[in-house]
């Protein structure tokens, strides 16, 4: 056999991952529309459920639809990991010269490109639906772009430290909701002075910085969780 | 370095044969103290002149709440503890600690809203401290949710300290975000985080029931902790023997 | 040269020992089958050396140091295949193996027509695992053994659900993976035909039921 080679090529090995991710994701179309559809649905509630009244939905709509795009995320993020866990393609990435770390931020990215960006785009028209005003609206798509990456980040821990568990789903929301307090006020209060015509700038920034932070050490947390995982 | 310490330390037999009089000890300090500074704080202290015996609940809220956050920490160090040395104990001392945090916060709760009915008139108020402390309550039972879903318990240990360590970063974050979002949602006519000065024949009972809720800590913190150990290692040479000794 | 040495060796369950602390060496060319009863550990065993499982007692050493399971050099020189194989049902079949060798070996996407003819599964190319039998996946991953270049490969149950053909074929692939320098442990349920295959018992711990 010929002697091992040592010059591992890390961004063959980051490409081929990042196709494998991207390609997985187009390929699971119900994936995508699932939560947007929720998204939908719930939306449709507010009204029939509380009121019909125009004032009413102005007043209610950024905090409500940072709500549901909250539990859209935490519904699409049990099969962030599941799939490759029960296959046995995480053995594979847990053993794989390339670190795990960029593994995470991997899946956790093309996680957000298949229901962050959905969610961030649909929005607007979720914003019509619930009389948000006009000039919320890119204010509403910034804060949710990125927000949802920041939820998808945070939820990576959780969905890293349930996925050996049979019927994680619940016991990861449980975990992961109150992790999400910081996202929701922020974002919420973004487009709630945005629509107010007030100064969101502070709140927007906090968001980032929030982003920031979860970037730096979120996937740290989950590739550690997903180690402790595999020991099965 | 030489971590040989941490880990006889981090023995349960060690540790189990070590505590048996700090049990006693603790125990009997806890129970004082809570005696003297009930009597003291709810028979002795002068009335509040404006809120009147209503406010003798701080005597047990406020050193539970202060008591229910630092036992996050204390849980959250000891998970790390373990991740990182390796120690069997600091994941008992961890599971011990995350129902006993809990109950605290749940006390702190409650006794918040016992004191807010005459206070302000209502049960709950969306005020930062309540609000942070429900969280905080939320924060405990995800762990002992997350122990509580494993089958092993070795995973049981290591993804709930995880989960503790990353809480323990959020803590901070929270409190602050939860702290800016009640300036801009309370309602004017409610205040009570100003800055007020406290008699000295108030604050004294006080000061002792802070001693006492936290002897009471550590107290039910090593006796739970102990309850843990044997039924970890009731398989090992050891136990049988204090299990035999108990039963004759 | 010697590859793994162990010594005093046992995974732990619940703080519990699986099975009786061992002392093996695994040296270059060495070819190994691990045989215990069934629940003895062979599983968590393997899966032990390969970093997968955390709880035992004893010492491993690769290539005389202390084994840690993240070591850059010491994963380039592991190939590990488990009872779950890693090939994912939404991808093809050369997608799964050159996502293989591009996270496993830093390779560019290269001809895996020819590993996957090897084993096959010529014209099967471009078709989703979905639509392959459960002998053609497990062929897929076995595509991968064809085409790696590690020293030491950890098999657990290679032959499950290949056809009589394909065992022969595997057989004198791991021959000559032997024959090369490079070691295999693996454990199996089928009689393996191979000269000079060594054994390691796996004896298990008796329990005391309380």
């Amino acid at each position: 056999m010929n002697p091992a080679t040592l010059d591992y090529n890390l961004s063959n090995a980051l490409r081929a991952s990042v196709a494998r991710e991207l390609r997985i994701s187009t390929r699971q179309l119900s994936e995508l529309f699932n939560p947007l559809l929720f998204f939908l649905v719930v939306v449709v509630f507010i009204p029939l459920g509380i009121s019909s009244d125009p004032a009413l939905l102005t007043k209610l709509a950024p905090g409500m639809i940072w709500v549901i795009a909250l539990l859209a995320t935490l519904l699409s993020l049990e099969g962030l990991f599941k799939g490759d866990f029960e296959d046995g393609s995480l053995e594979q990435m847990v053993i794989s010269p390339l670190p795990l770390v960029w593994l995470v931020l991997i899946k956790v990215f093309s996680h957000w490109l298949v229901t962050g960006i959905p969610l961030t785009l649909l929005a607007p028209v979720l914003g019509l639906m619930l009389f948000l005003p006009t000039d919320a609206y890119w204010i509403l798509m910034l804060s949710l772009f990125l927000g949802t990456a920041s939820l998808s980040l945070v939820g990576s821990i959780g969905a890293a430290l349930t996925v050996s568990l049979r019927r994680g789903g619940l016991v990861l929301s449980l975990i992961v909701m109150p992790l999400y307090v910081p996202i929701l006020i922020f974002g919420a209060d973004t487009v709630n002075s945005a629509a107010h015509g007030l100064s969101y700038a502070f709140s927007l920034a906090v968001l980032g910085v929030f982003l920031l932070f979860a970037l730096l050490a979120a996937p740290f947390a989950a590739a550690g969780a997903l180690k402790i995982s595999v020991n099965t | 370095m030489n971590w040989q310490w941490l880990h006889r330390f981090g023995s349960p037999k060690w540790f189990y044969e070590k505590t048996g009089l700090w049990v006693v000890a603790l125990g009997l300090c806890s129970i004082t103290l809570l005696v003297v500074g009930a009597v003291w704080g709810l028979g002795f202290a002068p009335e509040d002149a404006k809120q009147g015996n209503s406010y003798r609940i701080i005597y047990i809220h406020v050193p539970a709440a202060v008591i229910s956050m630092a036992g996050y920490y204390i849980m959250a160090i000891a998970g790390g503890v373990g991740l990182i040395w390796r120690t069997k104990l600091s994941f008992i001392v961890m599971r011990a600690a995350a129902p006993i945090g809990a109950w605290l916060t749940f006390a702190a709760l409650f006794t918040g809203a016992v004191w807010g009915k005459p206070t302000w008139g209502t049960w709950w108020v969306w005020d930062a401290r309540i609000t942070s402390m429900l969280i905080l309550l939320f924060l405990y039972l995800g762990v002992i949710a997350l122990q509580q879903a494993f089958q092993h318990q070795d995973s049981a240990d290591k993804t709930s300290a995880i989960l503790a360590l990353v809480g323990m970063v959020n803590v901070p974050i929270i409190y602050k975000s939860v702290e800016w979002w009640t300036t801009l949602h309370q309602p004017a006519s409610i205040k009570f985080t100003q800055k007020s000065t406290i008699d000295p024949s108030m604050l004294y009972p006080l000061m002792i029931m802070f001693v006492a809720f936290y002897a009471f800590y550590f107290w039910c913190l090593l006796r739970s902790a102990r309850a843990e150990i044997l039924r970890r290692e009731q398989k090992t040479a050891w136990v049988g023997e204090i299990l035999m000794k108990g039963s004759r | 040269m010697t590859l793994l040495k162990l010594s005093q060796f046992s995974c732990l369950r619940d703080g519990e020992p699986l099975f009786e602390p061992m002392d093996y060496t695994l040296s270059q060319g060495d070819l190994v089958q691990v045989v215990g009863p069934n629940g003895a550990g062979k599983t968590t065993f393997l899966r032990s050396l390969c970093g997968l499982y955390s709880e035992f007692e004893g010492s491993i050493f690769w290539k005389g140091a202390p084994l840690n399971p993240s070591d850059f050099e010491f994963l380039q020189h592991l190939f590990y295949l488990g009872h779950q194989t890693g090939v994912k049902k939404t991808l093809t079949a050369r997608e799964n193996v050159d996502w293989y060798f591009g996270l496993q070996d830093g390779a560019s996407p290269q001809s895996s027509e020819e590993l996957l003819a090897r084993v096959g599964l010529s014209g099967y190319e471009d078709v989703p695992c979905q639509q392959l039998s459960a002998g053609q996946m497990r062929r897929v991953a076995l595509a991968r053994l064809f085409g790696s270049q590690r020293q030491l490969w950890v098999l657990d149950e290679p032959f499950t659900a290949i056809d009589v053909l394909g065992v022969a074929q595997l057989e004198g692939l791991i021959q000559r993976h032997c024959e090369t320098g490079g070691s295999v442990l693996l454990t199996t349920h089928q009689a393996i035909t191979l000269p000079g295959v060594k054994s390691w018992k796996l004896r298990p711990c008796i329990r005391e039921e309380m």
